[in-house]
């Protein structure tokens, strides 16, 4: 009895922040036992009854059998795709600027990264809104991107900027005094080291560019132009499609495996690397 | 979301260390780094700082325009008072939501980046996978998921109304609870994990040595771990308070008429009314509440740099 | 001097309004093993950093060999660095680390292999050519360091304080290794750090730097036997600085005053013949009687009681309390010649004359 009182004392802490980790999960698992429920009737795809689930591989086996679905999904990965390569590459400029230069200016530019950051995503909405029918752009796919473009910029600035301002300066300084220039220090040394910083920045961008849907909502109009976001918001009057949680489930499953994987192996190469020193 | 995590404080660069300019090779071109911020400097100008211009010019039109007959610059100052004798009441319901849920993730969120941060060991990374997890699916999909945990069928409800707690009308969906209850889950990752990177830096030996002046965990915690966790509570408590003000989905699918937030207004009478002075200038409102208690809240809570 | 000399003639750096190098001119003959010293902060480390091209002089020139390369990038020069940290390309493995600077130069990925492999051997690193720097300890990765440098056959190579990352017993064994390696290679090496005994160790010559300028420069033990000025004297190991007036000279000796004692020194070894001057003594070149009697002839002598007395096995360092107040430093060695001495004894401080200097106060 007081080994196992002391061992709650040791664990509580712990034991405490797994349940709150299982609560994040909850509605995750919900999504993943309905993607495999036939709704009763339409309309109720969102009812957790215990009593009343029929098991179906159908929203599964047949994704794309809901009217719309699989296009807007199209939509959202070729908006993401887009959005993340303009916006890593403009931010990635920024943070090189930000942290390899001293220019007037930096206060002015921080402040300008910070600001997007700082603003509700309706605000952003609205007023992208707003200069869209004054400059009167028809909304569709040119303005969510130009929308996901600018609230994505933020996000990978501070990112790449975080892992370029841990480079050692002496780097670049080494592999110039190794008789590389410049760009060669650049391609050679910087980029690879800096890399991992823009595939997280890159991914982070995707990840919000695909779930966005407060400023998609704006700035979407009535083009047609339905990201997925869009697509489960329009369905609500109609009622969702089954297949939606199969897509959610699918979508969370990939990326907890890539990021699983991901995981085991910087931890396999870590365990050899303290093997072999 | 990397984006308020406190950062490293001084450079603490050795006074015989070279100082931060580039090297020889490069200082000649000064106009290196403006080409370099050109690009993305020019589109977050003209697609965030040329629009909130625009919306703060919008929230002084004419409010007796409309989309066919279009609307006249009048410099209708009287737009805020209107809109705010419209809508206080979900303007400051939405600030008043937004706020317990900063509270109540401060709460949840600090056990969670504790446990991983001091206790995790080596399940550090994939507990903080854990954490983002909830990212790995729609914002969408998770809130509805929600409304199916809480509906009045739900296993929520028969539990509660089981150990009477409900009645056997009481309900969740449509309530203040079920709102917050959903901002709570979908803003609580962006909480833990400036929280864990501030949690995480801190040095073990630290604590130990607090132990040993202030005797009990309690007071140490108090007095070591607490204050200096604080830079990781204030960008979280940022993190966690912008967006859950503006938002309205939450609202809108957990909630009830009598629980409508600042954004579903704003979001109806931009998109579905179409009375643009008023929706803009509840924009701007928001914009500059959110503005001021930023900065007020920063610079009470002493983080000199938060980006 | 021979052509390959590097020249630095009245360089000046400037930072704002901080002046970190001061009109320094110095020229580092070819083949020597050259000592920057100083304290942190003197403008050493900057001095380096001109040599490589990494800073751009406000004024003055930089000549090796005869050839201008004040303005040249440092990807021209043939000069090769071994950084503060090391600066190890993370990402590369040893041997690339090696190579970066061969391949730059368009040396053949199979030619440059065998040079790589060639260098590592002489650093004794030659199984560790496919590990990563992290895989390395601070010492091994030290001497990837050196080898990514000299691989090249710099003509002159810079060493920013080399051994400043590694614990006191690595660092002896490296200052004999890079003593043996530099002897072996025979290039050009300018080392740069603020530890004294490192730099007379290891270095033929040894600049001390102070404020951005030299204070002395010259063989260490020269430096050692005779600073040019109460700086170097305190900088380079220890010394015993009595505050002194200059009476006059006679039969080749200057004499002082200090604190009411008539004392001379040679005039050889005097940096100021007028006015007031510190007369300094190295405490193991003074010596303890108890006796008055015992002091030798010729030796100049004054009183004073002993306040501590610590035993550090070699020898015992003793602080005695001189009449007008300051303490002497004396270290007697544990010969077991002479007696110790407790604290509270009075005892008589001595010296040869031809072991004092005197340097301006």
């Amino acid at each position: 009895m007081r080994s196992l009182w002391r061992w709650f004392a040791e664990k509580w802490v712990f034991l405490l922040g797994l349940m709150l980790l299982g609560y994040l999960f909850v509605p995750i698992a919900v999504v993943l036992l309905l993607s495999f429920n036939q709704p009763g009737s339409r309309n109720t795809t969102y009812v957790l009854d215990f009593n009343d689930l029929h098991f179906t591989m159908d929203n599964w086996t047949n994704m794309c059998g809901a009217a719309g679905l699989c296009d807007s999904l199209q939509r959202s990965i070729i908006i993401g795709f887009c959005a993340t390569v303009l916006s890593t590459i403009l931010g990635t400029l920024i943070s090189f600027a930000l942290v390899r230069y001293r220019f007037i200016g930096r206060g002015a530019t921080n402040t300008l990264i910070f600001l997007p950051m700082a603003t509700p995503e309706i605000v952003m909405g609205t007023s992208l809104l707003t200069l869209f029918i004054g400059a009167k752009l028809p909304l569709g796919f040119l303005t969510i991107l130009i929308a996901h473009v600018m609230f994505c910029i933020s996000f990978v600035v501070v990112t790449v900027k975080a892992r370029l301002a841990g480079l050692d300066p002496r780097l670049q300084e080494a592999a110039m005094d190794l008789y590389a220039t410049p760009w060669q220090a650049f391609r050679l040394v910087i980029l690879p080291l800096v890399m991992p910083g823009i595939m997280a920045a890159a991914l982070l961008a995707f990840s919000l560019s695909f779930d966005d849907f407060i400023i998609t909502n704006f700035v979407t109009g009535t083009s047609g132009y339905d990201t997925f976001p869009m697509f489960i918001w329009g369905s609500n009057l109609r009622g969702i499609p089954p297949q939606v949680n199969a897509v959610a489930s699918a979508m969370f499953l990939i990326s907890f495996a890539f990021v699983i994987a991901g995981q085991l192996r910087t931890r396999r190469r870590s365990a050899r690397r303290a093997a072999t020193s | 979301m990397a984006a308020l995590l406190p950062t490293a404080g001084g450079t603490g660069a050795p006074v015989d260390a070279p100082p931060a300019s580039p090297p020889a090779g490069m200082r000649a071109r000064r106009w290196v780094p403006y080409a370099l911020l050109a690009p993305g400097l020019l589109w977050l100008i003209a697609f965030f700082i040329v629009p909130v211009w625009q919306l703060f010019a919008a929230s002084l039109w004419d409010p007796n325009g409309s989309v066919e007959t279009g609307y006249a610059m009048t410099w209708s100052w009287s737009n805020y008072a209107t809109a705010w004798d419209m809508f206080h009441v979900q303007f400051l319901r939405s600030l008043w939501y937004a706020l317990i849920t900063t509270v109540v993730c401060v709460l949840l969120a600090y056990p969670l980046a504790y446990a991983i941060a001091v206790k995790g060991g080596r399940w550090k990374n994939l507990m903080l996978v854990g954490v983002i997890a909830p990212f790995f699916t729609s914002y969408l999909v998770r809130t509805y998921s929600w409304k199916a945990i809480l509906a009045d069928t739900g296993p929520v409800v028969e539990f509660l109304k089981w150990i009477h707690v409900l009645g056997p009308d009481g309900r969740l969906l449509a309530t203040e609870f079920a709102v917050i209850a959903g901002l709570v889950y979908n803003f609580l990752p962006f909480m833990v994990l400036p929280l864990y990177a501030s949690l995480e830096k801190l040095d073990v030996r630290l604590l130990e040595a607090a132990r040993d002046l202030y005797h009990g965990p309690v007071r140490s915690f108090l007095r070591v771990t607490l204050p200096l966790s604080m830079p990781g509570v204030v960008a979280g408590t940022l993190l966690c308070f912008i967006p859950a003000t503006g938002d309205y989905v939450n609202a809108q699918l957990l909630g009830g008429p009598n629980t409508q937030m600042i954004g579903s207004v704003i979001q109806s009478r931009f998109l579905v009314v179409n009375d643009y002075p008023i929706a803009s200038a509840l924009s701007v409102m928001l914009m500059a509440t959110i503005l001021v208690l930023v900065t007020i809240y920063v610079s009470t809570a002493g983080t000199e740099e938060v980006v | 001097m021979t052509d390959q000399d590097l020249c630095i003639e009245g360089v000046t750096k400037t930072f704002g309004s901080f002046t970190a190098v001061d009109d320094l001119t110095l020229t580092i003959p070819d083949g020597s093993f050259f000592a920057l010293l100083g304290a942190s902060g003197c403008g050493k480390t900057t001095t380096l950093r001109m040599v490589a091209g990494l800073e751009e002089p406000t004024a003055g020139r930089i000549t090796l060999g005869g050839l201008d390369i004040t303005r040249m990038r440092p990807y021209k020069r043939p000069v090769n660095t071994v950084f503060q940290s090391y600066a190890l390309f993370p990402h590369l493995s040893v041997a690339d680390n090696v190579a970066f600077g061969l391949r730059r130069k368009g040396v053949s990925k199979a030619d440059a292999r065998g040079r790589v492999a060639e260098m590592l051997d002489l650093v004794q690193l030659g199984q560790y050519g496919s590990r990563r720097p992290a895989q390395l300890s601070g010492g091994q990765q030290q001497r990837v360091a050196l080898a990514r440098a000299l691989v090249n056959n710099p003509e002159v190579l810079l060493l920013d304080e080399p051994l400043g990352a590694l614990d006191l017993k690595l660092r002896r064994q490296m200052q004999i290794e890079l003593k043996r390696i530099q002897t072996e290679v025979g290039i050009t090496f300018v080392h740069v750090t603020h530890d004294q005994e490192e730099a007379m160790t290891m270095a033929d010559t040894v600049a001390v730097m102070n404020e951005g300028r030299v204070e002395q420069l010259g063989a260490p033990a020269e430096m050692y036997e005779f600073p040019a000025s109460a700086f170097v004297a305190n900088f380079l190991g220890q010394s015993n600085l009595i505050q002194a007036q200059v009476t006059g000279q006679a039969d080749g000796h200057v004499t002082v005053d200090a604190h009411g004692n008539r004392l001379a020194v040679p005039a050889g070894r005097c940096r100021v013949t007028s006015g007031s001057a510190l007369l300094g003594v190295r405490p193991e070149k003074l010596h303890l009687a108890a006796d008055p009697a015992a002091v030798p002839q010729g030796h100049a002598a004054v009183g004073g009681v002993v306040t501590d007395a610590s035993f550090t096995g070699v020898s015992t360092q003793y602080l005695v309390r001189a009449p007008w107040g300051s303490e002497l430093t004396v270290f007697v060695p544990n010969s077991g010649v002479t007696a110790p001495q407790l604290p509270g004894a009075e005892v008589h401080v001595h010296w040869a004359p031809a072991h004092s200097f005197l340097v301006g106060s």
